[in-house]
């Protein structure tokens, strides 16, 4: 026999996975390379140039949506992972009571009902409350973004928390201390990388949102998702392509960071 | 004694009234900006339109009437609405393609990191999960650049002699399949992956022994282990999928829309807020039925395997 006959290889597997590798780096690699174009044109190439980048540097559109987005998106991750957090402890480790099942659902809504449903409703309520109380800030969005923000700073620190038993707590108890001072000292310190997975996961899911954003804003109220949606209906320049290009660096820095938080975890 | 377990009832009590405070916020928060508003839609698609978009006060079925029939401006009878049935079956049609291009090779994907050393599996999946937390717009964009008239297929084909004119693909039906399935994939892969990682090659082992071929192992032994994640990754594809915005509106053009933009349209240029609200509650209910199916059948896995 020429080889070992491997009982795990399927036929065609191997190449058809290795396409798929390709097709799903092919459309992102092109956005970067045409992002250094020095033309005019995304189709034509015409040499190495960073002006693209500098172009979207001046830009104070850009700039005012980048800020705009970067705004929202720590608002909403971070109460958003407060109180996923505070929902996570209140929810695992614990016998089943009343109300347990419905907080489940609760608390995974935004994630069952498709975007657009989500966004027309906000776009109704908001319009109401925009008129009652004249307000027309940056709040809603933030809200919003809040709001669907909890189920995924929710996951991984309820998956970190359910893999901690409540020994440690109740050894700590009997050391005499108190509930506050056995979370602080105890439970934080173990269930801190969880939180930092879901602070971050919130943050790329806020920061990426288009749907939502595009409902909820008034004028004036681009975030970067929705100015690029926007830029779209006209003639696109490789501008659009650096931006794209910054965005995709700092949403790969960021799961990078995530992915070896999670790897840490499953190797304790 | 009565009064000890009057102390161990009361400290339960108060144990599950800390854990409501405890996840209070959460439930306000989601209620304030994600469920209360849904309820309101349910009671904007029983009113009037009005003028100037938003809503009169005045209760109306006209906006479920309009989501299948329209009502004609001249004898005012009503007939089948065909232009939002056909959206609806559009949108159905491309969703389950979709899905079905997504198992097609997501499924090879998966079981190809599956069947990796535990060491190479990592960054294999770290290769999955960077596009599928790489923003949907940049990744629409993306596939434009490949499939436009002057972008790479076209350029390549031209370049090799095998067209002489590039193929017009955007704004097609083609680019919006191809473009789902591409932003999609990865929704698809990370599910199938979960459930086969746990696949006990001994059982593969048992079949080969029993004179299967490759094909009978991976229909009858293979196959059946997958099943939650292949239904997982199915539900987690044919639902965005269904409600897609941003990609039909990228890719398809004007003509290729689908449910989410008809919705978008009616609170927009159409004015119709009633009819929005009422095609809202229709997606709804569409992926509730595809929810609930999903939970029957996860019920019935968990049930067989214990």
């Amino acid at each position: 026999m020429a080889s070992r006959f491997d009982i795990r290889r399927q036929t065609g597997f191997t190449t058809i996975a290795m396409i798929c590798f390709f097709a799903l780096y092919l459309p992102i690699v092109t956005v970067v390379v045409y992002a250094f174009n020095a033309g005019n044109s995304i189709a034509i190439w015409e040499g190495v140039s960073l002006r693209w980048f500098y172009q979207a540097w001046n830009n104070s559109q850009v700039v005012d949506a980048s800020i705009r987005s970067l705004q929202i998106a720590s608002v909403a991750a971070t109460i958003g992972t407060i109180v996923a957090t505070m929902a996570a402890l209140a929810t695992t480790r614990t016998k089943p009571y009343p109300g347990l099942g419905f907080k489940y659902a609760f608390i995974n809504q935004p994630l069952m009902v498709p975007e657009i449903v989500t966004a027309v409703a906000l776009l109704i309520f908001f319009s109401r409350i925009k008129i009652w109380t004249g307000y027309s800030g940056l709040g809603y969005l933030m809200a919003a973004h809040t709001a669907f923000c909890i189920p995924f700073a929710y996951l991984p620190i309820r998956a970190r928390l359910e893999n901690m038993d409540l020994s440690l707590e109740i050894a700590a108890a009997d050391l005499y201390a108190t509930p506050w001072k056995a979370f602080r000292r105890v439970t934080f310190p173990l269930l801190w990388p969880g939180i930092l997975a879901g602070l971050m996961l919130a943050f790329v899911i806020s920061l990426d949102d288009v749907v939502i954003t595009e409902f909820v804003k008034s004028g004036g109220q681009d975030t970067l998702p929705t100015y690029m949606l926007g830029q779209f209906r006209r003639v696109i320049t490789p501008e659009i392509n650096a931006i794209s290009t910054v965005f995709l660096l700092i949403s790969i820095l960021i799961v990078t960071v995530f992915f070896f938080i999670s790897r840490k975890k499953d190797q304790e | 004694m009565a009064s000890a377990e009057q102390v161990a009832k009361d400290a339960e009590r108060r144990e599950i009234r800390d854990r409501w405070l405890l996840s209070a916020p959460a439930l306000i928060i989601i209620f304030l900006a994600a469920t209360g508003p849904l309820l309101i839609v349910v009671i904007y698609s029983f009113l009037t339109p009005g003028p100037y978009g938003d809503v009169v006060w005045k209760f109306s079925t006209d906006g479920w009437l309009s989501v299948l029939m329209q009502r004609d401006i001249f004898d005012d009878t009503l007939a089948f609405a065909d232009a939002h049935l056909s959206i609806f079956w559009r949108s159905a049609k491309l969703s389950f393609m979709t899905t079905i291009f997504t198992l097609l090779f997501g499924f090879p994907t998966a079981y190809f990191i599956a069947t990796r050393p535990a060491r190479q599996r990592n960054v294999w999946l770290f290769l999955i999960t960077i596009p599928f937390w790489t923003n949907l717009l940049i990744r629409t964009f993306a596939i434009q650049e490949v499939i436009r008239n002057e972008g790479i297929v076209n350029t390549v084909l031209i370049k090799l002699g095998i067209i002489s004119q590039p193929i017009q693909m955007m704004f097609t039906d083609f680019a919006l399949m191809v473009g789902m399935t591409y932003v999609y994939l990865p929704l698809m892969v990370l599910p199938l992956y979960a459930s086969m990682e746990k696949i006990d090659f001994r059982l593969v082992e048992a079949g080969y022994d029993l004179y299967a071929n490759r094909f009978q192992v991976l229909r009858r032994v293979i196959i059946p282990l997958v099943k939650p994640g292949i239904i997982a990754g199915s539900i987690l594809v044919f639902i965005p999928a269904l409600g897609a915005y941003v990609t039909p509106r990228v890719l398809g053009g004007s003509k290729n829309m689908m449910l989410g933009n008809l919705i978008e349209l009616q609170f927009g240029q159409g004015r119709n807020w009633p009819l929005g609200s009422a095609l809202s509650l229709s997606l709804m209910a569409i992926v509730m039925v595809a929810l609930l199916f999903y939970v029957r059948s996860a019920g019935r896995q968990g049930g067989a395997h214990g």
